[in-house]
């Protein structure tokens, strides 16, 4: 076949999936999506799974080592028969959470953790790079095919040109069609339609080349199996652990290949589309392998010995002359190849420009979201920008590695690598304990491993990995060889790898998370992950108040992501919903969090939280503004139980100001009573004498009587003498200007001298004093003349006043600590309850002046004098009478209180 | 939903759901005994050609879970369709 009818086929149908992607556009921006986003569409989508390693490498595969080449198939069919175990819900979190990648879920089950998604990110590219260098070698060695088995005979152009066009087409359709539009929500309706035409054709060219062969070159089914019995590859030689591992690697990657999480999560318009998937895609995968082995038996038998195993599907059709087979087979081989390459480029493209483009020039741009740069071009150019990387990375591993045989084995060691993620993401969807510590600690574990086990040994050993470390391991270290870990040898290099990265993977992931403890956002996603099913509408996590975001930065900044239109109508939607016009709705908590859902399905979780926080100031997460609310609601508490403590305070201040306040009144009545008590004390003895004086005046009085006024007058003056005398007393000792002069006295001598003092009043009364000697008997240090007036007073009041038929005075004396208390209880009536507070102030008398025979100082200067000497003078209630309690001192602090200093 | 339909039908109905979910949770654990069973032969250690016999096998197995998938997938379309319900617009059909 000529290279120009080649090539021509080539673009014919490269351009018809042009149009059939862009139809498929159109159709869906008019909303008429319906069919385009069918079960069968998303089955068919799915089937990106078989690429060009399917299409060609399972017949050299199945070529060179039998029946194992259908565990490749045997563990996807595990998966989606098992959907209601995992995929369900792979595929409910990822459209509850806007999942835009294998590395966005992660990030975002592991509290929306940046580096997370990082390091997801750079396995995947990492992985996969290859695998898409793979897919332009399949392309290059088919055009290689019809090169150089036609009799016209043209020289193949230079491979590397080949796949430089090749690379180069498939980037200008990806970016074409997978970065129109940035909310992956919309999806890519364009490319899921052309990825499903060409699953169309890669099944139907494989499954013709298969019934050509069946019932062309052999004589049907009998003949086939015969022939089988009769080839090379009769024999199964079964190895039980590559069998099951395989198994397992496989099912494992149909989960955590980017392009499959692609298809399967992000691209997935409807929940129950997985029904119809879960028995369609087993079906396409048992139809794609069904003729494997047949075709590759026939071709071992009929091709000559040294052809290529890996490219039967092409060559024997040729060979048999059946030129438009071929093209046909040659079409299919290249969907497959393009189709992979066109999802796995836009699905790191997203992962590249979520989680290491956007993030970084957000680092740089830090606080100026708010300007007018347009966020949604930088998204859309970084993902432009990544997928011409991702494709440039895959032209250049190919260019590097020739095209050498080590590619074909790469198949399988990308499954091994991307197999890694799975601990963290099974764990994270099943397991609420699950950490971003754990989940780091688990996928770097594994992906160096992975490095040093497979990916760099299968460079060979002139590779990255010298002989040297392959055979005596990294520092001359025997366990340490990359293909003998901890001295077990003898293993298949794959499996071992497989083993060792899987094991010490789960084993570091379960181990950190068990014993690091997750952050709240972790927490709060972990439950979101784990408990999806009961929770459809999602957490809230935006709190009430905590979001400070204006409407209007949220429409300006979300319009440089959505798009103007597409941020508007969501704006609108969201305001009517609140029951508002115009384009601004409040922002709610359940508004910001939808929004950010929005924002999430374009450029991931991460980035959308970071981005709306940035419009938050001072809020960052959510989760903590929760708990600083809550830690505001604490310190109100706190604040208000202070209030209520000064409250309180202000309440028993009040209560003894009121008392005082009532003091204060009946002070200043007091006070009055005293003036008018003053001028009446001291006109009283002034009006005898002057009344006596004026008598004394007449010339005519007898001598006696002239003695008696005399007496009278001289007695009268005394009294005034000692009333004022009390007086200054009183005033000298209330301003502590009393000189005190200390010294030591037996306190028993100090009572006989007062009770002997105190017999001159009312000496005609029977008074008994009931004393306790031996206790009395103490010495004391403070002015004694001070404290017998005091004594003396106190008794002398007693005899005064106590009202008992048989007046007993009680002197009680007792030791407190370093002071004395002398108890004075008499068996009167006592006084009464409102007096009690007065009889220590000035002028009070309970009973009229002329009984007292006083002025009513007494108490007062007795409480006076107590202070000075750094005691006190109570009145004690419920004695049985009246009863006064003097404390002091046994020794007199000097300067304690008073003691000729002036103090106020 | 036209008539409400009796209790011990609805029961009865539910009760099979909740034992269709049981069996599609069952189904790929059958499938992994069923496609690690060649181990078990051996076909390594004998000489005699069982790769015709075991892919045959191996088809007949994964036809037989295709459909057996296929059966559980209609069974169980239904209650994903009532678990969406409450979501978004209610459904016209029944």
């Amino acid at each position: 076949m000529p290279f120009d009818i080649l090539v021509a086929v080539c673009l014919v149908y490269v351009i018809g999936l042009f149009i059939v992607a862009f139809a498929a556009e159109r159709r869906a921006r008019r909303g008429r999506a319906g069919w385009l986003r069918s079960p069968l569409v998303y089955t068919l989508s799915l089937s990106i799974y078989c690429t060009a390693w399917t299409f060609y490498g399972a017949v050299g595969y199945a070529a060179r080592s039998g029946l194992e080449f259908v565990t490749i198939y045997l563990g996807p069919t595990l998966v989606f028969v098992g959907w209601w175990w995992v995929l369900r819900k792979l595929v409910r979190i990822g459209r509850a959470q806007r999942v835009t990648s294998i590395a966005d879920l992660i990030s975002s089950r592991y509290g929306k953790s940046n580096l997370l998604g990082v390091i997801v990110t750079l396995m995947s590219v990492l992985g996969v790079t290859p695998y898409i260098a793979l897919q332009l070698q399949s392309v290059t060695l088919s055009f290689g095919v019809f090169a150089s088995d036609t009799p016209e005979g043209w020289a193949l152009p230079d491979q590397g040109a080949t796949a430089l066009w090749v690379a180069g087409g498939l980037a200008l359709f990806t970016i074409l069609f997978g970065t129109r539009n940035l909310d992956a929500n919309e999806r890519h309706h364009g490319v899921v339609m052309a990825i499903a035409v060409e699953a169309v054709v890669k099944l139907i060219a494989l499954l013709a080349v298969g019934v050509f062969v069946v019932w062309g070159l052999a004589g049907g089914v009998a003949d086939v199996i015969a022939r089988i019995d009769a080839s090379r590859i009769a024999d199964w030689p079964l190895e039980p652990g590559r069998w099951a591992g395989l198994t397992f690697a496989s099912a494992a990657a149909i989960l955590t290949l980017p392009r499959m999480f692609q298809v399967m999560v992000v691209e997935n318009a409807d929940e129950r589309h997985l029904a119809t998937a879960s028995w369609a895609f087993p079906l396409y995968l048992m139809l794609m392998s069904l003729f494997v082995v047949p075709i590759a038996v026939v071709g071992l038998e009929v091709m000559p010995a040294g052809a290529n195993p890996d490219l039967f599907v092409l060559t024997l059709p040729l060979a048999a002359g059946e030129g438009n087979l071929a093209l046909l087979a040659f079409l299919g081989g290249f969907s497959s190849a393009t189709s992979m390459v066109i999802v796995a480029s836009i699905a790191l493209a997203t992962m590249v420009s979520n989680h290491i483009v956007t993030p970084l020039w957000l680092a740089l741009r830090r606080g100026n979201a708010r300007e007018p740069g347009d966020v949604r071009s930088l998204v859309l150019m970084a993902r432009r920008v990544s997928i011409g990387a991702v494709l440039a990375l895959g032209y250049s591993y190919y260019h590097v590695s020739g095209g050498s045989s080590a590619l074909a084995a790469i198949g399988l060691i990308s499954f091994v690598g991307v197999a890694q993620v799975l601990p963290a993401l099974l764990g994270g969807m099943f397991w609420r304990g699950a950490t971003h510590v754990g989940a780091a600690a688990g996928l770097i574990t594994g992906f160096a491993i992975w490095l040093y086990a497979l990916f760099l040994p299968s460079f060979g050993t002139e590779g990255l990995i010298s002989a040297g470390v392959m055979e005596h391991g990294l520092f001359g270290i025997g366990w340490l060889r990359p293909q003998a870990l901890f001295g077990i040898a003898g293993l298949d290099p794959l499996l071992h790898a497989l083993f060792w990265s899987m094991l010490l993977n789960t084993a570091a992931f379960l181990f950190c998370s068990l014993v690091t403890f997750p952050g709240p956002m972790e927490r709060l996603q972990g439950v979101a992950f784990v408990n999806v099913y009961d929770q459809t509408a999602g957490a809230e996590r935006w709190s009430r108040g905590g979001v400070g975001a204006e409407a209007e930065d949220l429409l300006s900044m979300s319009q440089r992501i959505l798009g103007a239109e597409a941020a508007q109508g969501f704006f609108q939607a969201q305001a009517a919903a609140q029951g508002k016009k115009g384009f601004l709705p409040d922002t709610t908590p359940e508004f910001v969090s939808r929004l950010e859902r929005q924002l999430a399905g374009t450029v991931g979780a991460a980035t959308a939280h970071a981005m709306i926080a940035q419009l938050s100031p001072g809020t960052t997460v959510s989760v903590q503004d929760l708990i600083a609310v809550a830690g505001e609601t604490r310190e109100i508490k706190e604040y208000s139980a202070r209030l209520e403590a000064q409250s309180e305070e202000l309440a028993r201040t009040a209560r003894a100001l009121r008392t005082a306040n009532e003091k204060l009144t009946e002070l200043s009545v007091q006070k009055d009573g005293f003036l008018s008590q003053i001028s009446h004390e001291l006109r009283t003895p002034m009006t005898s004498i002057r009344a006596f004086s004026e008598i004394l005046m007449e010339p005519d009085l007898p001598d006696d009587m002239r003695a008696r006024y005399a007496e009278i007058i001289h007695e009268e003056s005394r009294r005034l003498t000692r009333l004022l005398d009390d007086l200054l007393d009183l005033s000298v000792l209330e301003n502590r200007r009393v000189q005190l002069t200390i010294g030591v006295a037996n306190l028993h001598d100090l009572i006989n001298r007062a009770v002997l003092a105190a017999s001159s009043t009312r000496p005609e009364r029977m008074f008994r004093i009931e004393r306790d000697f031996p206790a009395e008997h103490m010495p004391i240090f403070t002015d004694t003349d001070r404290l017998v007036q005091v004594f003396i007073n106190v008794i002398a009041n007693a005899r005064k006043y106590c009202d008992a038929e048989r007046a007993v005075l009680r002197i009680e004396v007792r030791r407190r600590g370093t002071g004395v208390e002398v108890d004075f209880i008499d068996n009167g009536s006592g006084i009464p309850l409102r007096a009690q507070s007065l009889i220590f102030e000035k002028f009070s008398r309970l009973t009229d002046t002329s009984r007292a025979g006083g002025a009513g100082l007494g108490l007062a200067i007795c409480r006076e004098i107590m202070v000075n000497l750094g005691g006190t003078i109570d009145y004690v209630p419920g004695q049985g009478g009246a009863a006064f309690r003097v404390a002091l001192p046994l020794r007199r602090k000097p300067g304690a209180e008073g003691g000729g200093v002036n103090q106020l | 939903m036209s008539l409400t339909p009796p209790p011990l039908f609805l029961a009865r109905r539910s009760y099979r759901r909740r034992r269709l979910m049981d069996a599609a949770r069952l189904l790929p654990l059958l499938g992994l005994v069923l496609f690690l069973l060649p181990v078990l032969w051996r076909p390594a250690a004998t000489a005699e050609p069982d790769t015709a016999r075991g892919g045959l096998y191996l088809f007949i197995v994964w036809a037989g879970l295709i459909l057996a998938a296929y059966g559980l997938s209609r069974g169980l379309g239904p209650a994903l369709a009532e678990e969406d319900k409450p979501e978004g617009a209610p459904d016209a059909e029944g």
